[in-house]
């Protein structure tokens, strides 16, 4: 498995005790050294520094966005990335979603005893990175362990808050028949990312997860005055599951081009091994966007310009107000629904 | 049923025809697989692989066939519409 | 990818379709036996590019899907116990059984993993000597080569921790029972490919013969598919009944010979229950009494194990050809792939999950405008 080599410029804070114990969720001296040492150290700012029950801390005057998401990732490290830079990604995203500029995050994280400790600096540490990456302060969290064998090593919590300094309703009721459907870029490296290093599949690939913020070309649609509807990042069950959300909510028919959907060759071909879709497939950096039809061509160049979207592409329209239903036009030009997929992708043999 | 994919074979190792393993390629995506079945099979050769079990050598030629004989179709579509046009301009 | 990408080009695919358009002069009625075809034409649309004469019927060519419900409860109630580690193919973890599946009992604490190759069943049992490993062999022919070897390195091993449920069905045998039905209405096979590729096309002329039909091995993409529908279709407007090889990239008429010996070693014919369908003599595999070791019904005491299936279901009719899925009253109602009532429902590959998936909306339109 191949993860970031980790450097000595980011030393184990804590040497006494490699492995994390109950003790160090107990509320007392080794769950202090640990918020000290480890989250408190990483994260450090003002407002963490205060070491308050809550966090205190003033906005601009405005509308704002909140999410919140928990990561469960298996394997904790993965081609690309880790649950930790995953956490503070997603969780970003989710407000670029709104259009919104991100502000605040908190992290909860429910330890499973006996997690190296190692394991949890090395997330920790990529947390921090990817933060200060997404301009985005960590100013409150909470930490509990777990016995052995409740808890899959880690999981992480993270709550953000943003503003949002627009004026667009940027949801899924503004969706209009006529207008774009704009994939921010291609389509699968996640979840075959996954796949990868996934026991009993693994296979050799560059396939790296495609885990990054995606503020900055959000930011770039709309200073550029894009008639934006709704943006939805691409996470688990793939673009299929935020085409057919959108659809319900907004009441609209949408159809795709499959040709025109952005796929890299060796996604393609992992797909095509394990028998999968990959629009059905999780992506962690990827957003469809919904613009008014004479922007369509504006937008997809302005995202083109940015390193996260330079494969960002038309793959469709919103045909018309409807009972909900996503429709795809094969290679070969025949239509056919593009259904939500049920339950976790399983690779098959048939 | 019978998911079963065309790869490229990278490298080959084991010299027990049943243990034989070679390393296939399938479009930048790597895995292993069984050549016990395909003792032919060499180095740069592609093969139908299913469930980890190369089952047969892709035949380049036959795989060139299915064009081939759209290209033919095609031909002898042309070749028609210039005969149907000679008996149109012929019988006017 | 080379030799996968290139059979699914548009302007060719509409240039076979123009061609079927052309010669086809009368109503015709083909089978394609495999559930990966079923897969192909449903996602691409290929029969949305058929004359209306031409109609498709999908076959029981998929082998999670003509698994009984009495092997699946075999199945479960062996993963279920503890000291077990029971491996399988993806495609099976969600059919249900009886009354649950293998999803649900890895949920309730039984070792269910899954795997991509039976070899890596074997590798887990060297791993883990003091468990047992069990995998669940189902497949057609195709599949069979991969689980004999899996059994055959068990035994060379000599290892004691390792058994197989064996539910591999063979075609030939389902073709001839679908054949010999007095109802039948199938005037021509599209043969399995990668069936055809294990095990030759030897056996087909007579059935060719016996009931006139050609039968055309046919591959998996766009192109395959209208390639051996057009070969199927030239055949039956001048009357052949013969054996073609469309997918013969991959086929060799006799076959893979390396592999046919060691499934002849390792495996018997045996008699085997077709889900919806019924038994078929000499339809199945199991295992030779040479490898009765590494069966996981004897070793685990679960072979006299009998279970009816739901009688709402009507895979049996669906599976024979003889209904569309959405002709069951059931049919995206009581029975959708988030609770299916069979298999066909559940596997990607069964007939019904297939037209819910990519046909619901031509159904609900048809309905509509009746």
């Amino acid at each position: 498995m191949s993860a970031p080599e980790f450097n000595a410029s980011c030393p184990l804070p804590i040497q006494q005790y490699p492995h994390v114990l109950m003790a160090h969720g107990g509320g007392g001296k080794l769950m202090h050294q640990l918020l000290e040492n480890v989250f408190g150290q990483a994260f450090s700012n003002p407002i963490l520094d205060a070491r308050h029950d809550s966090a205190q801390f003033t906005v601009p005057v405005g509308k704002l966005a909140m999410t919140t998401d928990s990561y469960v990732v298996r394997p904790i490290f993965f081609p690309g990335g880790d649950i930790g830079s995953m956490a503070i990604h997603g969780t970003v995203n989710d407000l670029a979603m709104s259009g919104a500029r991100p502000l605040y995050l908190s992290c909860g994280f429910i330890i499973e005893e006996g997690l190296p400790m190692e394991t949890l600096w090395r997330v920790v540490c990529s947390m921090r990175d990817a933060a200060q990456r997404c301009g985005v302060q960590i100013v409150t969290g909470d930490t509990k362990v777990v016995d052995k064998g409740k808890g899959d090593g880690l999981y992480i919590n993270t709550t953000g808050i943003g503003v949002i300094e627009h004026s667009l309703n940027i949801v899924p009721t503004s969706v209009q028949p006529g207008d774009a459907v704009i994939v921010s870029g291609d389509l699968g490296r996640h979840g075959m990312a996954i796949m990868a290093v996934r026991e009993g599949l693994q296979f050799e690939s560059t396939i790296e997860s495609d885990s990054a913020p995606v503020r900055e070309p959000v930011r770039a649609l709309i200073k550029a005055g894009i008639e934006v509807r709704c943006l939805r990042d691409l996470t688990r069950g793939g673009l299929a599951s935020a085409l057919n959300e959108i659809a319900a909510a907004a009441g609209v028919k949408i159809a795709i081009e499959h040709q025109a959907v952005p796929v890299r060759e060796d996604v393609h071909a992992a797909c095509e091994m394990l028998g999968l879709d990959p629009l059905h497939v999780a992506n962690e950096g990827r957003f469809v966007a919904f613009v008014a039809a004479q922007d369509a061509e504006r937008a997809v160049n302005i995202l083109k310009r940015h390193a996260v979207s330079t494969n960002a592409a038309l793959i469709g329209r919103v045909v018309e107000q409807a009972a909900p239903l996503v429709t795809v036009r094969s290679a070969i030009g025949a239509s056919r629904i593009l259904d939500m997929p049920s339950g976790e992708q399983l690779p098959r043999i048939c | 049923m019978c998911l079963a994919i065309p790869g490229k074979v990278e490298t080959i190792t084991g010299a027990d025809p049943i243990t034989r393993m070679g390393r296939i390629n399938f479009g930048g995506v790597i895995k292993e697989a069984s050549l016990a079945y395909v003792p032919e099979v060499q180095v740069g050769d592609y093969v139908i692989v299913h469930v980890g079990f190369a089952l047969s050598k892709v035949d380049e030629a036959e795989a060139h066939k299915v064009f081939e004989y759209l290209k033919l179709m095609e031909e002898l579509d042309e070749l028609k519409d210039e005969v149907e046009t000679k008996n149109n301009s012929a019988s006017s | 990818m080379k030799f996968l990408d290139e059979y699914r080009d548009g302007d060719l695919a509409q240039k076979f379709a123009r061609e079927i358009h052309r010669i086809t002069t009368k109503p015709w009625t083909i089978m394609e036996v495999c559930g990966g075809q079923t897969h192909a034409i449903v996602k691409f649309g290929i029969d949305e590019l058929l004359p209306k004469q031409i109609t498709l019927i999908h076959g029981p060519g998929c082998p999670v899907c003509v698994t009984p419900l009495e092997v699946i409860d075999k199945a479960l109630e062996i993963a279920a116990k503890p000291g077990v580690i029971f491996t399988s193919f993806g495609d099976m973890l969600r059919v249900p059984g009886s009354t649950t599946d293998l999803l649900s009992v890895k949920a309730k604490g039984g070792d269910v993993r899954m795997i991509y190759s039976p070899l890596d069943a074997v590798k887990l049992a060297e791993q883990n000597p003091t468990k047992e490993v069990v995998f669940f062999g189902v497949g057609f022919e195709t599949t069979a080569p991969a689980t004999a070897m899996a059994v055959f390195q068990a035994a060379q091993k000599e290892l004691k921790n390792f058994s197989m449920l064996v539910s591999h069905v063979l075609v030939p045998p389902a073709i001839e029972a679908l054949m010999s039905s007095p109802n039948c209405r199938v005037q021509a096979f599209l043969a399995a490919g990668h069936v055809c590729t294990v095990m030759g096309y030897e056996e087909y002329p007579p059935l060719a013969a016996k009931y006139h039909v050609p039968i055309v091995v046919t591959g998996f993409e766009p192109l395959d598919i209208l390639h051996g529908i057009l070969m199927t279709v030239q055949q039956l407007e001048s009357r052949r009944a013969e054996v073609e090889n469309q997918y013969a990239r991959s086929v060799r008429r006799e076959g893979n010979q390396p592999a046919q010996e060691l499934i002849k070693k390792v495996f018997q014919v045996v008699p085997r229950k077709w889900r919806g369908v019924g038994e078929i003599p000499q339809s199945g595999m199991g295992l030779a009494e040479g490898y009765a070791a590494f069966d996981a019904e004897r070793k685990f005491g679960v072979a006299d194990r009998r279970v009816d299936e739901p009688a709402d279901c009507i895979a049996g009719l669906i599976l024979q050809g003889l209904k569309k899925p959405h002709e069951c009253p059931a049919f995206g109602g009581k029975c959708t792939p988030e609770h299916p009532l069979g298999a066909t429902m559940v596997s990607s590959e069964g007939a019904c999950a297939a037209y819910y998936r990519y046909r619901r909306h031509t159904v609900a339109d048809t309905a509509l405008t009746k």
